[in-house]
């Protein structure tokens, strides 16, 4: 075993009283990338839960006058140069006198403090609670006091503001898409690794036809199928079903393939010599031991969602704006034309990268923790 | 010694692979191919013979986990009563399991890792409805003493303890149903020499106190001649020889216990009385016509390559199956 066994008698009783789920948290805490990883991912959901409160502005917020706002810097010299409280600068637009382009120039005498737990316009946390104090702001509520932190759209509305509402749909899709998916996943799996038989070859030869099946022009031919012009909840429930028709025979493989190696394990062998009845087999001696591959599988599937639900949005085929998500961001910045003029709207899919990143080494370093009593 | 506590009567286990679309017919592996045993109560049987001769599938018939093509295997319950081991399908094993308990050759994969030690031996005591709660712990803390171990390791998970010990938790676990007959796959081959010699003298003592019956079935003959009272000798799914532990030492009778107990190591160092058999175990899928044995034995003649010798007692007692006995040769 690579785990050193600790020498005193304490923490040499703790090891020995040390769960699996502990000895696998111990395993993962090692596992550096995966750690940081992991904040990252908490700290995303943070943000998409408390969106209005983490956001410096509604994603709706439409400001006529700042349109394709390039990232705001925040200063912390001013004009004279000295070192002062972080601020921004007003912006004032001018127009190229040739080309008509709108550009924006930043007055350095007009400045305004960056504040935490700034006041805002009133707003509803959830819908429900009403705040007046958001997590970044301006000190005065100033028109010309703004804080486009990644820029504006074409409509003049906040960039940052715009992912982190997106963020809901984007985090929340991949979670119940792979909810939906492990339900499927785990109930088809597990019939097709328990039974085997005929059950199993027609569950396997099924995951077989769907996965052969091109993606894009499936999620094509299913999103053709939901009707358009739903209320955006509809839509994105269905887009959860169309990512699970695909994403649930990962899952199902996975199940699948724990149940049958560990139908051969010498422990369940004893389970039954020990009078277990199946069911008790199978709940008290086998779903703990794969309970954490599942996990780990889980947390590695997540990612495929986001990247499937951005790419059916992008398409235009998943959720339609006034709703925001990062595939709905991404679709503002398909022509060249943008990304050669506002560079900026592209930073959802930078959010987007971050996230998969991040979802990616923490379910391998999940996975890799899944088995804490491994050689290795 | 009347009635044996278990026997075996022409019992036969062949693995079949079903021949289907796109997959050829396949010869049957006969891993078990007609054994008769009878195991009295109070004694140690040993099955030995090397990989591949069916010893582990006859363990597993025994412990009902595989079910026989062919032939009887009873049991003699704590009742009195007889049980057609057989014919026992799904949840009716159950009431073989409070008889007959088995100890796993590996004893690190046939310990839950997920489980403490007490919630390991708790689950036959909770299962056959023999204890719950406190009583249970209770009878935990007993069955730890018993096996050598001390009650700290209730608590504990199998990954703190060594080989040994885990073995020690293993027998533990087959005690907790008060069995009759236990069998021991392998039950010393992965362990040290010296702990392994340990876990022998535990299961000597647990005879002595519990009145237990054993089943060994091993290819290790210094642990056949340290704790069996009887052999018998496995070759290819059939037994070939079998006496008591003394007697087969002393004198084989069948031409292959001969090489086997020829390739001991000896401190004699008696070099010239090594027998090398030639060639190889035939696979159990094309088992040699006749004796099982004969393309092997240096005194085969035309009868051997056509007529199977049946498992008879011999006057000096023991039984062989052999046309040609080593005796009447010498």
């Amino acid at each position: 075993m690579a785990n050193a066994i600790p020498q005193d008698s304490e923490t040499l009783k703790a090891y020995a009283e040390a769960s699996g789920w502990r000895l696998g948290w111990a395993k993962f805490r090692r596992h550096k990338l995966a750690l940081i990883s992991l904040y990252i991912v908490v700290l995303l959901y943070l943000l998409a839960i408390f969106a209005e409160f983490f956001s410096p502005y509604d994603h709706s917020d439409i400001h006529r006058r700042h349109v394709l706002v390039p990232p705001q810097a925040v200063h912390v010299f001013d004009a004279k140069g000295q070192l002062t409280w972080p601020h921004v600068r007003a912006l004032k637009g001018e127009r190229d006198a040739v080309t008509r382009r709108l550009s924006y120039v930043e007055d350095p005498q007009t400045t305004f403090s960056v504040r935490l737990f700034a006041p805002s316009d009133p707003y509803k946390l959830w819908n429900i609670l009403p705040l007046e104090t958001r997590f970044l702001g301006v000190s005065t509520p100033d028109r010309k006091a703004t804080i486009f932190l990644l820029g504006t759209d074409s409509l003049g509305r906040d960039v940052l503001s715009r992912i982190i509402h997106g963020a809901r749909v984007s985090l929340s899709i991949g979670l119940v898409g792979v909810a939906l998916s492990f339900v499927i996943g785990i109930v088809l799996g597990g019939m097709s690794g328990y039974f085997g038989g005929w059950i199993d070859t027609i569950v396997q030869r099924t995951i077989d036809l769907l996965q052969s099946l091109p993606t894009i022009p499936l999620w094509m031919g299913l999103a053709a199928a939901v009707p358009p012009g739903q209320d955006p909840l509809i839509t994105y429930l269905m887009i959860t079903v169309i990512l699970s028709v695909i994403g649930w025979t990962g899952i199902a493989r996975v199940v699948r393939g724990r149940f049958l190696a560990l139908r051969e394990e010498d422990f369940v062998l004893a389970a039954r010599f020990s009078g277990a009845s199946e069911m008790r087999i199978i709940l008290r001696h086998m779903v703990p031991s794969f309970a954490s591959h599942i996990i780990a599988s889980l947390t590695l599937s997540i990612p495929e969602m986001i990247l499937a639900e951005t790419a059916l949005s992008f398409l235009g085929l998943g959720l339609q704006p006034p709703a925001v998500s990062w595939g709905v961001l991404l679709k503002d910045a398909q022509s060249l034309q943008v990304i050669s003029q506002a560079p900026w709207l592209l930073i959802p899919g930078l959010a987007v990268v971050i996230t998969v990143l991040a979802f990616n080494f923490l379910g391998d370093g999940m996975r890799d923790a899944s088995d804490p009593y491994g050689k290795a | 010694m009347n009635e044996p506590l278990l026997s075996l009567v022409n019992v036969e286990k062949h693995f079949t692979q079903s021949s289907g679309f796109l997959r050829p017919a396949v010869e049957p592996v006969r891993a078990v191919n007609g054994i008769s045993l009878m195991i009295h109560e109070g004694q140690t049987t040993a099955l030995v013979g090397e990989s591949g001769c069916g010893k582990s599938t006859a363990a597993k018939l025994i412990t009902g986990a595989i079910s026989p093509s062919a032939g009887q295997i009873s049991l003699r319950t704590r009742d009195g009563n007889i049980l057609d081991v057989d014919r026992l399908r799904g949840r009716a094993r159950k009431a073989l399991w409070r008889d007959v308990q088995l100890i796993f050759q590996d004893p690190y994969s046939s310990l839950n890792p997920r489980m403490t030690v007490k919630q390991i031996l708790a689950e036959p005591l909770r299962n056959f409805n023999i204890a719950r709660g406190a009583e249970a712990t209770k009878m935990v803390e007993e069955l730890l003493d018993r096996v050598g171990l001390q009650k700290t390791a209730m608590n504990r998970y199998p990954h703190a303890f060594s080989g040994g010990q885990r073995q020690r938790i293993g027998i533990a676990r087959a005690l907790a149903v008060q069995p009759r007959l236990i069998i021991g796959d392998e039950p010393v081959s992965a362990l040290d020499v010296s702990v392994a010699a340990q876990i022998l003298n535990l299961f000597q003592s647990l005879k002595q106190e519990l009145g237990l019956t054993y089943l060994l079935i091993t290819h290790d003959l210094a642990v056949v001649r340290y704790s069996a009272d009887r052999v018998a000798v496995m070759y290819l799914g059939n037994i070939v020889e079998e006496n008591t532990t003394a007697e087969l030492f002393a004198s084989p009778k069948h031409p292959y216990t001969q090489a086997l107990l020829s390739a001991l190591p000896s401190h004699t160092n008696d070099q010239k009385s090594r027998v090398v058999l030639p060639g190889e175990v035939a696979s159990a899928r094309a088992i040699p016509s006749g004796c099982a044995f004969h393309p092997r034995c240096v005194y085969a003649n035309d009868l051997c390559k056509s007529a199977a010798p049946i498992l008879k007692a011999q006057p000096a007692g023991g039984r062989v199956a052999c046309h040609i006995p080593l005796e009447s040769i010498r």
